[in-house]
């Protein structure tokens, strides 16, 4: 099965680790991600200035091209890729009269807009459809005993109408964990915000959040996190490292993108896995559970 | 603190504004607080989200945007999936801000003046994504 990807631009920088080894784990389950001939930034975040029409313009060029493939999904990878073009798709849906503003605006460019015909879908929501006796017969690396936490943070699950799974308690990374043979732990705080971008210059909100979430999940038996968003790997991985400096008694664990996992268990290469961009090096977990 | 309400305090041309950009009606509020019960910022912001939309309501927008509340935001949308009026506050919370950034012309975070290692380090939609709260 062939699918149009989005990469998006964290996915060929920080996250790089993050796109091979999806891609990999993909392909190992019969699907290819043909990425778009040609992409822009979606904006990061959905606009939420409703009056700003100018906002709209990245994720519209990006959903125009993934219409011009002709193909009807469009696959992402980052968690705020998929909620900006997802919202995006849904708010032209709702506002013919925006649409029509915005085809205006793009008539130069000669190309027809339009939100109908294509759809945004996650890695998540595409592995989880897939035939799961198939995946796990794949599996090579049977029953690790590593004990994973999923991390959800904001985007996949908010809000409500571009939700890929239930909005308070998703369980689609646990099931998906679980086929791979991880074992995953619950803890009250994996859809809390990590508080995203004030990393930048409010940099004590990121700690208190990393704080509270790490502790609540290392305390219900964590090893490592899973989770697909750039921005939540970078304050997760940095943050629990400065921490850990700050604090003796603060432990800190692995933060690897789930498809990172998946990998290590169908048995891939783990030099996909680039271990290099991780402040917290996972290398010593996985020799000890046999997944290295 | 007093508060004036006067008629054209509580009726000023904010509160259309802020129900335009922000694109919801924050006078559904009841002030039931769960906003302000889920938000993980709250701690650090000196006025509560729910009084925030209390204090729109009330047509006190010069209280309101000289708040730190509105900065330490992180717009992670948990306020508006659990408000049971139907209140988007993190879309009132970026009005709020857009009021700001647009009628001041000052930005709230100048891109000179941050560490230079540190730009080195973040990743891009870190970036991305804070510039495009804070600044105009």
């Amino acid at each position: 099965m062939e699918i149009s990807y989005y990469p998006g631009c964290s996915l060929k920088t920080s996250a790089i680790n993050f796109e091979r080894t999806a891609l990999s784990t993909l392909e190992e389950l019969g699907i290819y991600a043909l990425e778009l001939p040609r992409w822009n930034c979606c904006g990061v975040m959905f606009s939420q200035s409703a009056d700003n029409l100018m906002l709209q313009l990245a994720p519209a060029r990006v959903i125009m091209e993934a219409r011009e493939t002709g193909r009807k999904r469009l696959l992402t990878l980052c968690s705020m890729c998929y909620n900006t073009l997802k919202r995006s798709l849904l708010f032209f849906k709702r506002n013919g009269e925006k649409l029509k503003k915005i085809n205006a605006f793009l008539k130069l460019e000669e190309r027809d807009f339009s939100a109908e015909g294509v759809e945004v879908i996650h890695l998540l929501t595409l592995l989880s459809e897939l035939d799961t006796s198939n995946f796990k017969m794949k599996i090579k690396k049977i029953k690790s005993n590593l004990k994973v936490a999923s991390y959800y943070g904001c985007l996949l699950t908010r809000p409500r109408e571009i939700a890929l799974d239930g909005v308070e308690n998703p369980q689609i990374m646990e099931k998906l964990l679980e086929i791979a043979g991880f074992q995953t732990v619950n803890y009250p705080f994996k859809t809390d915000c990590c508080a995203s971008f004030q990393v930048v210059n409010r940099r004590n909100v990121v700690k208190k959040q990393i704080r509270k979430i790490v502790t609540s999940a290392v305390r219900n038996g964590a090893e490592i996190f899973a989770l697909s968003c750039p921005l939540c790997e970078y304050n997760l991985d940095s943050v629990q490292q400065e921490l850990a400096q700050e604090d003796e008694t603060f432990t800190p664990i692995p933060v690897l993108y789930i498809s990172q996992l998946l990998s290590l268990a169908l048995g891939q290469d783990p030099k996909l896995n680039d271990f290099s961009l991780h402040r917290i090096d996972p290398r010593p977990l996985f020799k000890e559970k046999g997944l290295l | 603190m007093a508060i004036n309400l006067s008629r054209e305090i509580v009726h000023s041309l904010e509160r259309e504004k802020i129900k335009e950009i922000g694109n919801t009606n924050f006078y559904l509020c009841y002030q039931c607080g769960n906003c302000s019960a889920g938000c993980p910022c709250a701690e650090e912001m000196d006025i509560l989200p729910h009084r925030a939309v209390r204090l729109a309501q009330l047509g006190q927008f010069s209280r309101l945007i000289e708040s730190k509340a509105i900065w330490v935001c992180a717009a992670c949308i948990t306020c508006s999936v659990r408000c049971p009026r139907g209140v988007d506050i993190a879309g009132f919370m970026e009005a709020c801000r857009q009021i700001v950034l647009r009628t001041r012309k000052v930005d709230h975070l100048s891109p000179v003046e941050l560490d230079a290692q540190l730009l080195k380090e973040l990743p891009q939609i870190a970036l991305i994504n804070n510039f495009r709260k804070f600044t105009g």
